[in-house]
């Protein structure tokens, strides 16, 4: 099992969830974040007071797939949440030791 | 037009002499002044209109500017110092600004806590023999008096301790804006004499509070970390709601100084709409200028200048001079705020100075220019006299800034004896809505 971290730009959201549910995703963590990469940040000015924010606000999706499917859930992430721009993100992926399912207490890829 | 403020019973417009008590009973006797029910209803409505400048209007102006933690401090210090300017007006402060006879500076003290005041006393309006209750005159100034020392507030908020706010607004009140209001609007006044022109309140509100604000903050210290953390305005769609009440608060605040429903009103009302106009785009083309983007934060603050820059204005310019006044005025108060407040380092918190003082400066001088005919101002004379207007208007502006920067000194120095003056660094760091009321703005 893999267990899949890609930080993506927010208004993609929608566009990722749709593209991985088509594939056959079954669930997610989705989580609001701050960060910088190449992108950097903005500057903000107040009546003339300036302001650099350094962290950008970004969405980090947090899957689960069995080692079948994480190839094709990186490259639909890939592809659904590129706007072909700096600041489009990064896609991780770790190995994944063991997962249970709280309900029925299954384990491994059943569970997922 | 100046104001031909002179209250009490059978006081009349025409009398600009100092009235004996045996002169105004005389004339009292020779004719009773009419009080007509519009002038009247509009009066009241115009009262309205200002309070709703201060609660909500300026209470979400000033609250939106502040940072997430001290947004009900500022909301609570605006709504709980306009509720004692209340107070303090009904015992001593109408009668210190427009009581009966007393010297240039203030008025006697005949009228403390309203004696003498019934609903069939009048108080006299610009057009002879015409008056409107007096209780509606004193609840029309009292919410002025009201608003501007709210407006002082502005540059010390979030480190400023509540109590200490309450009382330097009480000594400030009595040392600065009282004797102010009576110099510029009473029949004997100091500067009314001399034929200042200040129709709705540029010198008494705007400078007044402008520079109360500067010396304040001055003696108050910085906020901890002012120039080195971030200390953006935390709602930028509050202040812009609180904006659009300003404006439309403010038409009863320059319409409703003409005191009567007439044209006079009528001019003020429509230079209220185009000067405020004028100047809101005027701000954002000055950011444009200075490389920038047109902003929001822009937007407001050039309609706040405006308004402060039309009200001496309001019915001493036609549309055009209102206009042109308030456009420049504008960009005035954008270097004021932008350029100026940084080369000295001074931390006026939500720039009361830098847009009511220096706003209010500019309409002060500007009023003596837009008021000559020539301009389409509603002067009889031509070019003839704009010197000799502009030598008062000026003569007024200084000696206003000298009394009020002396004024808060004292209100300020006695409200540090009783209080301390400003929040421990902790209170500071957590924000005052916890430290000194206990409540946060926002739970979610």
């Amino acid at each position: 099992m893999k267990f899949i971290i890609a930080i993506i730009k927010p208004f993609k959201l929608d566009e990722v969830r749709e593209a991985l549910g088509a594939i056959g995703v079954a669930g997610m963590t989705v989580s609001e974040v701050k960060g910088f990469g190449r992108q950097k940040g903005q500057t903000e000015i107040y009546r003339g007071a300036e302001y650099s924010t350094n962290m950008l606000p970004k969405v980090k999706l947090e899957i689960a797939a069995s080692d079948a499917l994480a190839p094709q859930v990186v490259e639909t992430i890939q592809q659904a949440a590129s706007t072909d721009s700096i600041g489009d993100g990064k896609i991780f992926v770790l190995d994944l030791a063991s997962a249970t399912r709280i309900r029925t207490g299954e384990t491994g890829d059943t569970a997922l | 037009m100046i104001r031909k403020i002179l209250c009490g019973a059978g006081a009349l417009g025409a009398s600009m002499f100092v009235a004996t008590a045996a002169w105004a009973q005389d004339a009292a006797a020779a004719a009773a002044p009419t009080v007509d029910k519009g002038d009247t209803a509009w009066m009241m409505t115009s009262t309205i209109l200002v309070l709703m400048m201060i609660v909500p209007g300026l209470a979400l102006f000033y609250g939106g500017l502040a940072r997430t933690k001290n947004m009900l401090s500022v909301m609570t210090q605006v709504g709980a110092i306009c509720a004692v300017a209340m107070i303090v007006w009904v015992g001593w402060g109408y009668t210190e600004a427009f009581g009966d006879g007393g010297n240039p500076f203030i008025a006697s003290f005949s009228k403390a806590l309203l004696m003498n005041v019934t609903p069939s006393t009048t108080a006299a309006t610009f057009t002879s023999g015409v008056a409107i209750p007096e209780y509606v005159f004193i609840c029309f100034q009292m919410t002025f008096a009201a608003i501007t020392v709210a407006l002082v507030l502005g540059s010390v908020v979030e480190r400023m301790k509540f109590s200490a706010a309450m009382i330097f607004g009480v000594c400030w009140l009595t040392l600065a804006y009282f004797p102010i209001a009576h110099m510029v609007w009473a029949g004997n006044g100091f500067f009314f004499a001399k034929g200042a022109l200040d129709f709705a309140g540029g010198t008494v509100v705007h400078i007044n509070s402008g520079v109360a604000a500067l010396v304040a903050c001055i003696i108050l210290g910085k906020r901890i970390g002012y120039g080195t953390e971030p200390m953006p305005p935390h709602s930028l769609t509050m202040t812009g709601i609180g904006t659009g009440l300003l404006w439309v608060g403010w038409f009863g605040f320059n319409a409703g100084s003409a005191l009567e429903a007439n044209g006079s009103a009528a001019l003020a009302m429509m230079n209220t709409f185009v000067g405020t106009a004028a100047a809101g785009l005027g701000w954002m083309l000055a950011e444009k200028l200075a490389g920038h983007k047109p902003s929001a934060l822009g937007f407001c603050s050039g309609i706040v200048a405006g308004l402060v820059a039309v009200t001496p204005a309001a019915g001493n310019s036609g549309p055009l001079g209102a206009i042109v006044l308030c456009f420049l005025t504008s960009f005035v108060c954008y270097l004021a705020v932008t350029k100026v407040k940084a080369k000295f380092g001074y931390d006026d918190a939500l720039d009361t100075f830098g847009v009511h003082g220096i706003g209010g400066m500019c309409g002060a001088m500007g009023t003596g220019v837009v008021y000559s005919a020539a301009l389409g101002g509603p002067s009889g004379d031509s070019w003839m006299g704009m010197g000799a207007q502009l030598l008062v208007q000026a003569e007024t502006v200084g000696t206003t800034i000298v009394w009020t920067a002396v004024a808060t000194v004292i209100s300020i120095y006695i409200a540090k004896a009783l209080t301390g003056l400003r929040v421990s660094p902790e209170v500071e760091l957590e924000g005052l809505d916890i430290g000194e009321h206990g409540e946060r703005a926002y739970n979610y």
